[in-house]
């Protein structure tokens, strides 16, 4: 008997987990798919009682905060840039520290974690003034560049486990058979990588789209404004008089992350636990 | 934008059983390749990293107003900029609030985190799903869309809040403003902070959880150990390790928060009152036009967190190099 309450109370434990995990996210959809006079009523409507995808049009083609499709442009540009140029730089790298045994072998990857932990926020002023230097300010190569720069440890940190668990009796066999050093590289590790590669750069993708303060100060210019640069600016434009609008602009933002991230994580939990296991 | 970043970072450290340097048989003959391959990812990250750090530190003991930014020579003056950071209470008050914010919300997390992952370890398949896919769910949040649907619900006016908690408590929270008075305009950020970082803690926890022999629980409950004790006795010793890089990500990450506090700031709120380390450095050099003194406070903050994860780069290398 006591066993049953036991687990009534769990059950209703993980209820209350599971509501206030998600009630914020139903919410900004919840909001995004109603009129916004119907949002100010004295009684919030938990489900939509008219729905409409007004907000949506709003936020995507009225002129006066068209700001959205340019942004959502240079989101993309800046995003798919950066995830290459990082896999391609990350896979020379993690290749250097894994196949190979050198002097600098320890510094090298001792700089990437220390790198790791210096927070943007005390770099933007010196990172603008560079970029102000080389006339990169307020461009999607510059913007590129520093984000390649910010995901590129971790990037290098992650694919060097995944080049790990790639054998490297495959590319001495290949090598045997005839196989240059490099062509064993890309015709043996490489394949083998996808998986790996593919997470990394979904990754990589999340942290690029998600990233605010640097893109803040660095592409400031609304013209090339990113994603959630344009949402905060459009957040404080329309104040608390359009909070529909802002939500299902929110909610476009929102939605690629929230689907990569769900396609990569079976790969991560699976990772926690194993790396737990060595704890 | 760090939340996923040391996420894939922890758990790759342990990924691979990475075999002992002496049966790597492989030593390539080139001895130049290694560095070549080197070449492209150094470059990028001494000139985007490495050359501005540089300048930031030569900023700090500089002059530098608006009047360098165009071109005036910044003339150096020692000390003077770090004197003036440290002799001013605004930036002790800063600095004290961002410790009690970042403890705050590691013991929240930390304690809501492992409730759950103990909670993930006792109900059955079902309940485990569903509260996966919730934390899930906020854990792919981005920290800007979360900081802003959290101010719409807990907005003023329409706030979904204020009429939930009037329903539920009976008491008149009409028109109640959550941001304007700093101790409850934390609370609120502490609320979204925690939101986006338990996941985080509940999946890794649940992960060592499910590592600890059950054989042995099953024989110290026969000996009579209450829950509790079983916890603290048996649990907790195996999971130390898992605790212990947790708590140090997790001081990370709340110590520099940025993005929640300078969006929540811009849906209400009074900056003076609610600045973190991390938005008190963008108001001095980017409100304020100061870049040396922010300079200077952005040295004592890289210092700063780098002292705080020596230990994990060293526990990282550890693992790298075993």
């Amino acid at each position: 008997m006591r066993k049953r309450v036991t687990s009534v109370l769990l059950g209703a434990a993980s209820v209350v987990v599971f509501l206030f995990s998600v009630f914020p996210v139903y919410w900004m959809v919840n909001t995004s798919l109603q009129p916004n006079n119907e949002i100010r009523g004295s009684v919030p409507n938990f489900v939509p009682q008219t729905l409409t995808t007004a907000n949506y049009e709003t936020v995507l083609f009225e002129p006066a905060r068209a700001q959205f499709l340019p942004a959502l442009g240079n989101s993309l540009l800046v995003t798919v840039s950066t995830v290459v140029i990082a896999l391609v730089f990350a896979f020379l790298a993690s290749l250097a520290v894994t196949r190979y045994r050198f002097k600098s072998r320890k510094t090298f990857i001792f700089a990437i974690l220390i790198i790791q932990m210096i927070p943007a926020e005390a770099m933007i002023v010196s990172t603008y003034r560079v970029l102000d230097g080389w006339n990169l300010l307020n461009t999607i190569a510059g913007l590129t560049l520093v984000y390649v720069a910010t995901v590129l440890p971790f990037t290098i940190w992650t694919l060097r486990g995944f080049v790990n668990g790639v054998p490297v009796e495959l590319e001495e066999s290949a090598m045997i058979d005839g196989c240059s050093r490099t062509g064993a590289f890309w015709r043996i590790t490489f394949p083998l990588l996808a998986p790996g590669l593919v997470a990394t750069g979904v990754f990589g993708f999340i942290q690029a789209w998600n990233e605010f303060l640097l893109a803040l100060v660095v592409n400031s210019r609304p013209e090339m404004m990113t994603l959630p640069v344009w949402l905060r600016t459009f957040q404080v434009a329309t104040g608390t008089t359009n909070w529909a609008a802002i939500m299902a602009g929110s909610t476009l933002m929102a939605i690629p992350v929230i689907v990569f991230f769900l396609l990569v994580q079976g790969r991560m939990t699976s990772g926690l636990v194993s790396g737990a296991v060595k704890g | 934008m760090t939340s996923t970043l040391l996420v894939r970072e922890h758990e790759s450290g342990g990924v691979q059983e990475l075999p002992p340097d002496e049966p790597r048989r492989s030593r390539p003959r080139g001895r130049f390749t290694p560095l070549l391959l080197l070449v492209p990812a150094c470059l990028i990250l001494i000139a985007i990293i490495g050359w501005p750090l540089v300048q930031l530190f030569v900023m700090s003991f500089q002059e530098f107003g608006r009047a360098q930014v165009f071109g005036m020579p910044a003339p150096f003056v020692g000390f003077e900029n770090y004197q003036r950071v440290l002799g001013d209470p605004q930036f002790w008050a800063v600095l004290g609030r961002s410790i009690l914010f970042c403890l705050a919300n590691v013991v929240t997390a930390m304690t809501l985190g492992t409730l759950i992952a103990l909670l993930m370890n006792r109900v059955n398949r079902f309940f485990k799903v569903l509260v996966s896919v919730g934390l899930l769910l906020a854990w792919a949040m981005p920290a800007l869309t979360a900081t802003i649907v959290w101010g719409w619900m807990f907005d003023t006016q329409y706030g979904v809040v204020n009429y939930l908690l009037e329903a539920v408590s009976g008491q008149d929270f009409t028109n109640h403003s959550w941001l304007i008075d700093p101790f409850s305009f934390f609370v609120v950020a502490t609320i979204i902070v925690t939101w986006g970082a338990v996941p985080f803690v509940a999946f890794t926890i649940y992960a060592g959880l499910t590592q600890v022999p059950g054989e042995v629980l099953e024989a110290s409950q026969l000996d009579g150990a209450g829950a509790w004790q079983r916890f603290r006795l048996i649990v907790f010793p195996y999971l130390r390790s898992i605790f212990v890089v947790v708590i140090i990500l997790q001081v990370i990450w709340d110590l520099r928060v940025f993005t929640q506090i300078f969006a929540l700031q811009g849906i209400g709120g009074i900056k003076e009152q609610t600045s973190t380390l991390g938005v008190y450095i963008y108001q001095t050099s980017i409100g304020g036009g100061d870049y040396g003194t922010g300079g200077a406070i952005a040295v004592i903050m890289v210092l700063l967190m780098v002292a705080i994860s020596v230990f994990y780069v060293r526990r990282s290398l550890k693992e790298e190099e075993q």
